[in-house]
């Protein structure tokens, strides 16, 4: 099967043509160059014309060098010697280790069948109020983080997997800054998570289209994990990276663009990622945090768009805060039933508290005089981003909890909060 | 499926999930085709013919298929299987039932696998309607069995236009679905042997019926803001756009348990896997309040969520409305929810960019609005040939990219549809559910409420709206009290009557009765005119009455607690009321 074809048809952007038989789509073939040797994926097939996307990128592919096409699509080795290790976007080692080959999986294989999917309960706590109190997030859930660079994205994520009960912990880098990979790794071995991580990095400066596999091997290795029953959390950062060079892919490919160049299938391929994130009954689960970063701080831009309607829920990072508004965890509700009986409750309506205390802000700032009920709202809107938004808090969820009543009670009449009397007997603090 | 086509092909190239075969044989538009590749056999529809070489586009991953692999073409357009035991399954979108697919594959959705929609072996007991020597056509009724809650009638299947004559029928008793129970002769003396399985072309609707009526009677969905200011009718249409996190699909759910419907079919097209399993799991084990049966029993899922190939989730959409219009033919109400159908529209998107067709706005291709607009128009209230009525209702969900309405998908709807439910960001953000917009919504049906009422109420709202935006500009301090009172009811109606609680068992689905009952109080209070001297006293004096009318809202209709917290609400009321809205005694004698 391992043909060789030495002569290259065509070479634009990183696809080339080649000539060929007996190719399969979605098939990999190896691209010797006099820079080395390079994988190459097979993305069309048109009567004996073979296109394929070269991982290291096409910059110095000769129409002569050599393609041998390897009969298999994309596998990667899946074993507990993976753990504490670090590779590149194709899945080979960036950390001096030995190659992995024994124990081959496919990667990107079909979608879980609904059915036996299971409910998630479990709250995955992080020591956030923002999170634990407001937006819980849940075992198996798929959450992206909303931010723009220069935004403390990469620590809240190194701090929320630390912080989580897991087993297992997989990195998913792509066009990641080499400090930033650095950071990950220094802190994952500071926190004592080294040993049960498995970091799959492709950084800013290596071709654009090997940080394309990254998602699918991150989450084809923590697929085989969760089935062996291991909790996973999956950190894939930055998803617009991803989505960029999948755009790059496509123009090269001439493909029609839907929305500001990127491909019509964005939705689709993002969410066969996403969908990955699982529990699994009687077995574990896949729980995924992902970065999404929003150019221009425009959340209608396409990545961030599709992002956010296939995720369960996002959180806003801004100005080093997670911001109330906007953030959501639709899965709040399987476990925020289960904490405390005011869980819920204290989560809606302290947010609409400050809702209203957002538009006494926007009053007070076209000089309007300010009455009473204004001036209890600005108290309480101060309160509650000194003692809930500050992401230099970290409390349990119980202490939290008690944290709101106390600024309720501080601020407000019992009336004036809009809870049900018999939430506000039990626990509106006594003096 | 019969063995028709002897038609082969071979595959010339792959992009994507389209597929180009080169053939010589005769091929139909839109037949399903297998692509042998190993030994898996992939489902394929023909979707584009030219010359010899035609387009198909694969229900499943098309990886691993290489030139040259072999084509079987079937003569049969992408149909499903109709007859008793579709009730409580969950197919994909091409009707595979996925529990007995998780029994055969595992935890993966493999590929290559078809299942029987129907089970051949389950035995259901049929009492014949006909006699020999009965004339019958498409859709009459050949008998019955019982399926869950419903006399689940068995039909000529919809493709014999001929007057059959009957001329055996089996006697009551068990039968498969596959057996024959009624033996008929042509009006050409040929005999016809007819079974309780047929199958039906989704992309055709099935019009077998005497005519098409006007969606008048409301169905009741317990959502008070859908029933009250914007119903929806039996048989008609309505949808919901909204961005993402504004609680589309927690709306179709709460729907999909509570509305007044015969049967519920959720089309879960293209979104959340997490989504549906909670329906999945939670539905078997919650009631049917007007029957007490599991809720399953009246529920079919088509469930073909984002992971899953984007070309069966095209056809995910018409496999659901064929099944409801299937039960719309016994003469039951169908309640169809889609979500979302802007994944499906994108499904479109992806296979006219493959097929590289000159595209339109937003890539869409030109042929979008007239598919929406065909979907949509299989909706409707039907009178059928034996006179009873039967309906189907669809109810869209819109994810219009960047939240923003203007986009192809949601303008292509609102243009077909009689009801719009918008949800806005602004509403979820500040957790004010459900989120459909008070003042931009519309309906053009009639709803459960007199007519006034809800003009009333929602001339307040406007009002209350304007003076907001007012008091943004020129302040507290510049406002009358009298405009700072209507500020507050406005607020107050939203609060309390809008604003509903799915979390709270009383408070998630209201009745329409108590619906009346408690707008009827909240008109009165709406209408009254207060003796409220400054404005901190007017917001205390609606907060206190705000609380009581939370806790009336939780309380058991026409429970004890509901009459004390009523009595208390009307009391508070009174201490503060000088009289009413000159404009009001007609509204209100009509109570």
């Amino acid at each position: 099967m391992s043909k060789v074809y030495s002569r290259i048809e065509s070479i634009a952007g990183n696809v080339i043509v080649v000539r060929a038989d007996g190719v399969r789509y979605g098939d990999l073939a190896q691209v010797s160059t006099s820079f080395g040797v390079s994988l190459a994926e097979v993305i069309k097939l048109d009567e004996d014309l073979v296109s394929l996307q070269v991982f290291a990128g096409s910059r110095g592919i000769s129409t002569g060098d050599e393609v041998r096409f390897l009969g298999k699509s994309m596998q990667v080795s899946y074993s507990q010697s993976l753990l504490g290790r670090v590779f590149n976007g194709s899945g080979e080692p960036r950390d001096r280790g030995p190659t992995l080959s024994e124990n081959l999986i496919s990667v990107g294989g079909p979608s879980f069948n609904p059915t036996r999917r299971i409910i998630p309960r479990n709250m995955v706590r992080t020591g956030i109020p923002m999170i634990d109190l407001f937006n819980t997030l849940v075992e198996s859930q798929k959450l992206p983080i909303f931010s723009v660079s220069g935004e403390p994205y990469n620590e809240v994520l190194a701090r929320i997997a630390l912080q989580a009960e897991v087993d297992l912990i997989i990195l998913g880098g792509m066009g990641l800054k080499h400090d930033d990979y650095l950071f990950f790794r220094d802190s994952l071995d500071e926190g004592g998570a080294l040993s049960r991580s498995i970091l799959f990095v492709h950084t800013a400066s290596d071709p654009v289209v090997e940080g394309l596999m990254v998602p699918d091997i991150s989450l084809a290795v923590a697929e085989n994990f969760a089935l062996d029953g291991k909790r996973v959390l999956v950190l894939l950062t930055d998803m617009t990276n991803f989505a960029d060079a999948m755009k790059e892919i496509a123009i090269t490919q001439e493909q029609v663009p839907s929305n500001r160049g990127y491909p019509g299938d964005l939705y689709s391929q993002l969410a066969s990622r996403y969908e990955k994130a699982i529990d699994i009954e009687g077995l574990g689960s896949i729980t995924i945090l992902a970065v999404t970063t929003m150019p221009g701080d425009d959340v209608t831009h396409p990545v961030p768009d599709n992002t956010g309607y296939i995720t369960e829920g996002q959180f806003y990072l801004r100005n080093g805060k997670i911001e109330p508004f906007g953030s959501l965890s639709r899965l709040k509700q399987q476990a925020n039933d289960r904490t405390r009986k005011d869980h819920r409750a204290l989560a809606d309506g302290m947010i609409k508290l400050y809702a209203a205390y957002k538009d006494t802000l926007e009053k007070q700032s076209m000089g309007f005089q300010m009455t009473n009920w204004d001036e209890k709202l600005l108290r309480y809107g101060e309160l509650f981003e000194d003692k809930m938004m500050d992401l230099s808090v970290n409390i349990p969820l119980e202490e939290a909890l008690d944290n709101g009543w106390k600024i309720l009670a501080d601020c407000f009449e019992k009336e004036e909060t809009g809870f049900r009397s018999n939430l506000i007997e039990e626990f509106w603090p006594r003096v | 499926m019969s063995a028709g086509g002897e038609v082969r092909g071979k595959v010339i190239g792959v992009n994507g999930n389209m597929v180009s075969v080169q053939t010589d044989g005769n091929i139909v538009m839109n037949e399903v085709g297998y692509i042998v590749s190993g030994d898996k056999r992939l489902k394929s529809e023909v979707i584009r013919i030219r010359g010899n070489v035609v387009q198909l586009q694969v229900f499943e991953l098309t990886r691993g298929i290489g030139v040259g692999d072999e084509v079987e073409f079937t003569g049969e357009m992408l149909a499903v299987e109709l007859g008793p035991g579709l009730l409580g399954q969950i197919f994909d979108g091409l009707q595979n039932p996925l529990a007995k697919f998780a029994q055969k594959a595992g935890f993966f959705l493999e590929r290559g696998i078809y299942i029987d929609a129907l089970s051949r072996e389950q035995k259901w007991h049929f009492k014949p309607l006909v006699g020999i020597g009965d004339k019958v056509t498409a859709g009459d009724y050949l008998g019955f069995v019982p399926e869950g809650l419903f006399e689940h009638k068995v039909m000529v299947p919809f493709r014999i236009h001929d007057d059959l004559t009957v001329s055996r029928v089996v006697p009551e008793g068990s039968y498969s679905i596959e057996e024959t129970i009624v033996e008929t002769r042509s009006s050409q003396g040929k005999a016809i042997p007819l079974t309780m399985l047929f199958e039906w072309p989704v992309k055709r609707a099935i019009d077998v019926y005497e005519e098409k009526l006007k969606p008048v009677e409301p169905l009741v969905s317990k959502v008070r803001l859908m029933d009250t200011f914007f119903p929806v009718a039996k048989g008609g249409t309505y949808c919901i756009p909204g961005p993402f996190g504004a609680g589309k699909t927690v709306l179709q759910q709460i729907t999909s348990r509570h509305a007044e419907v015969d049967v519920v079919i959720i089309a879960a097209c293209g979104e959340r896997a997490g989504e549906v399993v909670e329906t999945i799991k939670e539905f078997p084990e919650l009631a049917d309040p007007k029957t007490g049966r599991s809720l399953m029993e009246r529920t079919i899922i088509v469930c073909n969520t984002s992971s899953m190939p984007v070309a069966s989730r095209e056809a995910s959409v018409y496999t659901a409305v064929t099944l409801g219009e299937y039960y719309r033919q016994m003469g039951l109400d169908v309640l169809l929810l889609a979500d979302s159908t802007s994944r499906w529209a994108q499904a479109m998107r992806e296979m006219s960019g493959r097929l590289e067709e000159i595209p339109g706005e937003e890539a869409f291709p030109a042929y979008l609005e007239s598919n929406i607009a065909s979907f949509y128009e299989r909706a409707g209230i039907v009178r059928l040939k034996n006179g009873d009525v039967g309906s189907v209702t669809i109810g869209g969900t819109v994810s219009p990219a960047g939240g923003n309405f203007e986009e192809p998908v949601t303008q292509a709807t609102l243009k077909v549809v009689g009801a719009f439910h918008g949800l806005s960001r602004e509403r979820s953000d500040a957790r004010k559910y459900p989120a459909i917009h008070p003042t931009e919504s519309w309906s053009k049906y009639r709803g459960i409420m007199p007519t006034e009422h809800v003009e009333y109420a929602h001339e307040i709202l406007v009002h209350s709206g304007e003076i907001e935006s007012m008091m943004k500009v020129v302040g507290e301090e510049g406002t009358s009290l009298q405009d700072y009172i209507v500020f507050q009811k406005g607020e107050f109606l939203d609060a309390v009557y809008f604003q509903q609680n799915s979390f709270d068992p009383v408070d998630a689905a209201v009745a329409p009765d108590r619906q009346i009952w408690v707008f009827g109080l909240i008109i009165e209070i709406l209408a009254s005119k207060l003796d409220l001297e400054d404005k901190g006293n007017v917001r205390r004096w609606f907060y206190q009455l705000r609380q009581k009318f939370l806790d009336y809202n939780g309380a058991e209709w026409n429970s004890n607690e509901f009459r004390r917290l009523e009595t208390e609400i009307r009391a508070i009321v009174q201490s503060k009321k000088l009289g009413i809205d000159p404009k009001s005694p007609a509204i209100l004698s009509r109570h």
